[in-house]
């Protein structure tokens, strides 16, 4: 069996938590050279605009299509009060025709001819359906444009004949561990000096409009806002207070399943919630990179498959890195550098110094496998394998 | 696949494969019955990189197969039959719910009545409904057709109309979903499968309307006079389709159905399956609950009558913050003893939410995690007395001796007091450290009235258990009592409500040992030791306004069983209502934790 890539415990007789999975605990990517390949495909199949070989800018449409129009239902039944099998026979407009608003769609035959009702369409499209069961008609309207853009400045490597394509680039990558609104393109800036400096509503000036902000530790709500009204693309720091995100939403989020929202701005967390730094790591890949375009996407869906948030920094196309990070399959060794990622210890980072394979019993009275974590205080301490993550890249 | 005499069956593999993990277990004939001897378990293959869930079914039975030393796998990598004394099995089956389960869009003419009923059938099959369109849903049609185009299900089942009335609405349904071209979770060569329940008289012009783009199956009416449901054929049918249309998509299953000597199930359908079994043969009234990270299922039998409801949005990882979100923080808090400070809870909640396979490592973590579950559960089963109703829209028939009862179509069936049997399982019921903190969270969220014996599912062996009944029920049911079922003891639980302090109820209690009696007053919690196998007679006499099953006021007397919690007795009142103030509540909370030992340091001895 390869390994695993899960550490679920259960439960072996009373209070007996074991798990047979072999230590693993994928971490968020955080590296300074990766060859990264998105794939960007429309939703229906339509027309790819670039070839294989093509260097493309993130704001570039590579693919575009015409997704069919919004339906309008019209009960000419109930609108013309007419049973509904004479509804067919009202029609001037058959089935495939073209309808736009004003023109009249229907017409009832009267009585002797006389005291003929019209229906004048309130819709443009097409004559979809007639049904002489209901009297529904149901126009369908214009074809709806939909592109998709590169997304990520590089070079297109694989063309998908009618869906889109696949882009390759070498660059530097964040990955976050949460966040809200879509995808966002713009200049990075620093706008804290330090990784555990809080990013408050002072620290955001007005040059930073279109810039993707970049803090240290938890972001406040006024900082949100006010980067918002000031026209930054994105505010990225390292921890945010759930009663903020809850004021900045409107609502209280439910399930992380995030990305559609239309909020002005794209709100990505690196840490997780709370007073909590961006690890030192991350905070100086970005450092490096102030002022550099980059891309970056709040859409986060924690389920199978999971999507987390990225920051994504193209490099020079010739850029050649050191090696690449080991990415999702690494595995738990003495040494590995690790983040609790829950209480007590939720943010401190440490390195792997024990890995007794026999399960301990934790102070909440469940029996779980564990590690031994030495911080970089110094200080020594037991936690559940399930409660760390794997610093990568 | 092959018929195989029952009789001689002796080694059975079973297989569940989970969003996230595969379960696979041993069941074999062991001094003339049979039991679960091993289990195996390996991460889930449907998704990339191996796309194949065969790869995670052969990887934990390898499992099973080092653990018992029983060769099951071929040097092909095919599941060894017949069994031998060494080697291989009887029969193999399977279900599943990777993949996110079988998702499905049920439509009908009135919400509360067909429609209904189609949810009902759809969620009896195993299947999460993503959304109920009806004609009177209060939506326009335009809003009703651009959320059928949002949704991706894979099947889509119609119904409307009892046989020979009207056929206008439930052809309008139709004329609604043909337009908006519900795109499939699985392709684009994928054509989407239509069922069709209604009004057999608009059956023609149902097919007229959805026109060529759907595959469509025609089933039976399953309301065919609005006093009777006939759930069966559509039920049938989704199980069909599952396999025919969606599992056929699904990477690996065309190779796990050619090996499978039953039909693959939907997880949760194999669980209502076994949980039906077990209300049959003992009589009795079961109610279940699994509750997950994403979404609690509780399934319930009800004087022969089954229902089951997924709370899609209720579990304790992913959904954790919505279980917040929708209880709030005062419902959660009331059932933790100890302080804890607001601003930092709801941050950890996010925290679970973000990181979801992270585990409480402190007694304070493990506390409130356990307080949110029983909010989590408590909701669920509001939703399900919600659902398991009689028939709605059922004319009733009164007599002059029925006016001052009052009682309309469209009640819940669900009767704590008439509850027999508490089955729990998924993670936060069955991780607990202690079995009562199992049993108390059970109690706590389902208020059981009267007798009600508490279980758990070892080691979530129902979905196995329920596909096995279909081919072996002997077997299914014998590993159910003997292996699955962990017996937490009974509760007996006085309803009504009174004066903190005052007499509740008196009690006596005849073991082998001897005899023993006690008075409980309102708002207390006890706990007598009764060991797993052990039973008693329990004698109860409720104060005038409680009752424990004979009535309000008088006397029952029941035997009980014990389990590996004990005898629970609760003079807290039914309904539970707890302190609206924090400091009242918490006190009152850390009486009733000290009461059942629930937490390290906290047990008092039962007098």
């Amino acid at each position: 069996m390869g390994q695993s890539s899960w550490s679920l415990p259960w439960v072996d007789g009373e209070g007996l938590v074991s798990a047979t999975a072999t230590a693993y605990a994928p971490g968020l990517t955080v590296t300074a050279f990766t060859r990264h390949r998105v794939r960007r495909v429309l939703p229906i199949s339509g027309e790819v605009r670039v070839a294989v070989g093509d260097l493309v800018g993130a704001r570039d449409v590579v693919a575009q299509t015409f997704i069919p129009g919004d339906i309008t239902p019209l009960n000419l039944s109930k609108l013309l009060s007419l049973p509904p099998e004479e509804v067919p026979g009202c029609m001037l407009k058959k089935e495939g025709e073209p309808v736009a608003a004003g023109d009249v769609l229907a017409r009832t035959k009267g009585i002797f001819g006389r005291f003929k009702q019209d229906y004048v369409s309130t819709v443009s499209g097409t004559v979809e359906s007639i049904s002489g069961v209901t009297g529904l008609v149901i126009v369908r309207g214009a074809p709806l444009p939909v592109g998709v853009k590169a997304y990520l400045a590089g070079r297109v490597v694989e063309v998908l004949p009618g869906e889109g394509c696949v882009i390759d680039a070498p660059v530097a990558l964040v990955q976050g561990i949460f966040g809200v609104g879509g995808e966002a393109f713009g200049t990075l800036k620093m706008a804290c000096a330090e990784h555990d400096q809080e990013l408050s509503a002072d620290l955001i000036t007005h040059d930073m409009s279109g810039c993707v902000v970049v803090g240290g530790a938890r972001m406040t709500l006024q900082a949100i806002d006010r980067a918002r009204s000031i026209g930054a693309v994105a505010i990225v720091s390292g921890g945010l207070d759930d009663a903020d995100l809850e004021k900045f939403l409107g609502y209280n989020l439910g399930v992380a399943i995030t990305g559609s929202e239309k909020l002005g701005i794209t709100v990505i967390v690196t840490e997780g919630f709370g007073e909590i730094a961006m690890a030192k790591r991350t905070f100086s890949l970005l450092a490096t990179h102030d002022r550099a375009d980059v891309a970056v996407n709040g859409t986060t869906q924690i389920r199978a498959g999971v999507i987390r948030p990225e920051i994504v920094i193209p490099l020079d196309r010739d850029a050649i890195g050191g090696p690449q990070s080991e990415g999702a399959g690494s595995v738990l060794r003495i040494g590995t550098p690790v983040r609790v990622i829950r209480d007590p210890y939720f943010g401190v980072l440490g390195t792997v110094t024990a890995l007794p394979a026999e399960p301990h019993i934790l102070e909440s009275g469940s029996r779980a496998r564990v590690l031994e974590v030495t911080f970089e205080s110094g200080q020594g301490v037991i936690i559940p394998r399930a409660n760390v993550e794997i610093i990568e890249g | 696949m092959t018929v195989i005499d029952p009789s001689r069956i002796r080694v059975i593999l079973a297989t569940d494969c989970g969003s996230t993990t595969t379960k696979a277990i041993l069941i074999q004939v062991v001094d003339g019955v049979y039991r679960q001897t091993h289990r195996g378990e390996a991460p889930t293959t449907v998704e990339a990189p191996f796309a194949d869930v065969t790869v995670g079914v052969i990887n934990a039975i390898t499992e099973v197969q080092e653990l018992s030393g029983r060769r099951l796998v071929d040097d092909a990598g095919g599941i060894i039959r017949p069994a031998t004394q060494d080697e291989g099995c009887d029969i193999y089956i399977s279900t599943s719910s990777a993949g996110g389960g079988l998702q499905m869009m049920v439509a009908g003419v009135v919400r509360e009545m067909t429609a209904e009923s189609a949810k009902r059938a759809a969620l009896g099959a195993g299947a999460i409904v993503m959304d109920v369109i009806a004609s009177n849903d209060k939506r326009k049609p335009h809003e009703q057709i651009q959320r059928i185009r949002e949704l991706r299900p894979d099947i889509i089942l119609i119904s409307g109309g009892i046989d020979g009335g009207t056929t206008t609405h439930v052809v309008q349904i139709a004329e609604l979903i043909a337009p908006a071209k519900p795109r499939p979770r699985f392709g684009a060569t994928f054509t989407l499968p239509i069922i069709y329940a209604g009004n057999k008289d608009a059956a023609p012009l149902v097919k007229k309307a959805l026109g060529d783009g759907y595959a469509l199956t025609i089933v039976d009416n399953l309301r065919p006079v609005l006093e009777h449901e006939n759930l069966g054929p559509a039920r049938d049918a989704i199980h069909d389709l599952f396999l025919e249309h969606v599992m056929a998509h699904a990477p690996g299953y065309d190779r796990l159905m050619a090996w499978t000597d039953a039909p693959i199930m939907p997880t949760p359908g194999a669980v209502g399956d076994i949980l039906q079994a077990i209300a049959r043969r003992d009589g009795i009234n079961v109610v279940g609950v699994d509750i997950g990270g994403a979404t609690t299922d509780v399934f319930s039998v009800f004087d022969g009558t089954f229902n089951r409801t997924v709370s899609a949005n209720l579990g304790m990882s992913y959904s954790i913050a919505n279980v917040f979100a929708e209880a709030g923080m005062a419902n959660v808090l009331r059932w933790v003893h100890m302080d804890m400070e607001e601003r930092e809870l709801r941050n950890r909640v996010k925290n679970k939410m973000i990181r979801p396979t992270t585990i409480p490592q402190t007694l304070e973590a493990l506390v409130f995690e356990q307080a949110v579950a029983r909010e989590a559960l408590r909701l669920a089963y509001v939703q399900h007395k919600a659902f398991a109703t009689t028939l709605k829209g059922v004319q009733q028939q009164r007599t002059v001796g029925d006016t001052f009862r009052q009682q309309v179509s469209g009640q819940t069936i669900v009767d704590n007091m008439k509850l027999d049997l508490l089955v729990a399982s998924g993670g936060v019921l069955s991780h607990a450290p202690r079995m009562a903190q199992t049993a108390m969270m059970l109690v706590d969220a389902f208020e059981p009235e009267g007798f009600t014996r508490l279980g758990k599912d070892s080691i979530f062996m129902m979905p196995h258990l329920g596909v096995l009944a279909q081919v072996h029920p002997q077997a299914s049911l014998e590993v159910f009592e003997r292996d699955c079922l962990i017996y937490l003891g009974t509760c007996v639980a006085a309803k009504g409500q009174g004066k903190e302090g005052r007499p509740c109820f008196r009690y006596t209690l005849r073991t082998a040992n001897g005899e023993k009696s006690g008075e409980m007053v309102v708002g207390s919690l006890r706990l007598l030791p009764l060991a797993d196998g052990e039973t008693a007679t329990l004698a109860v006499v409720p104060e005038k306004g409680f009752d424990c099953g004979a009535g309000p006021g008088r006397e029952i007397e029941r035997e009980v069983r014990g389990g590996s919690v004990g005898l629970i007795l609760d003079a807290r009142g039914r309904p539970l209502v707890l302190p609206g103030d924090r400091t009242e509540s918490t006190t009152r909370m850390a009486a009733w934790v000290r009461a059942l030992g629930l937490y390290p340091g906290s047990m008092v001895k039962a007098s």
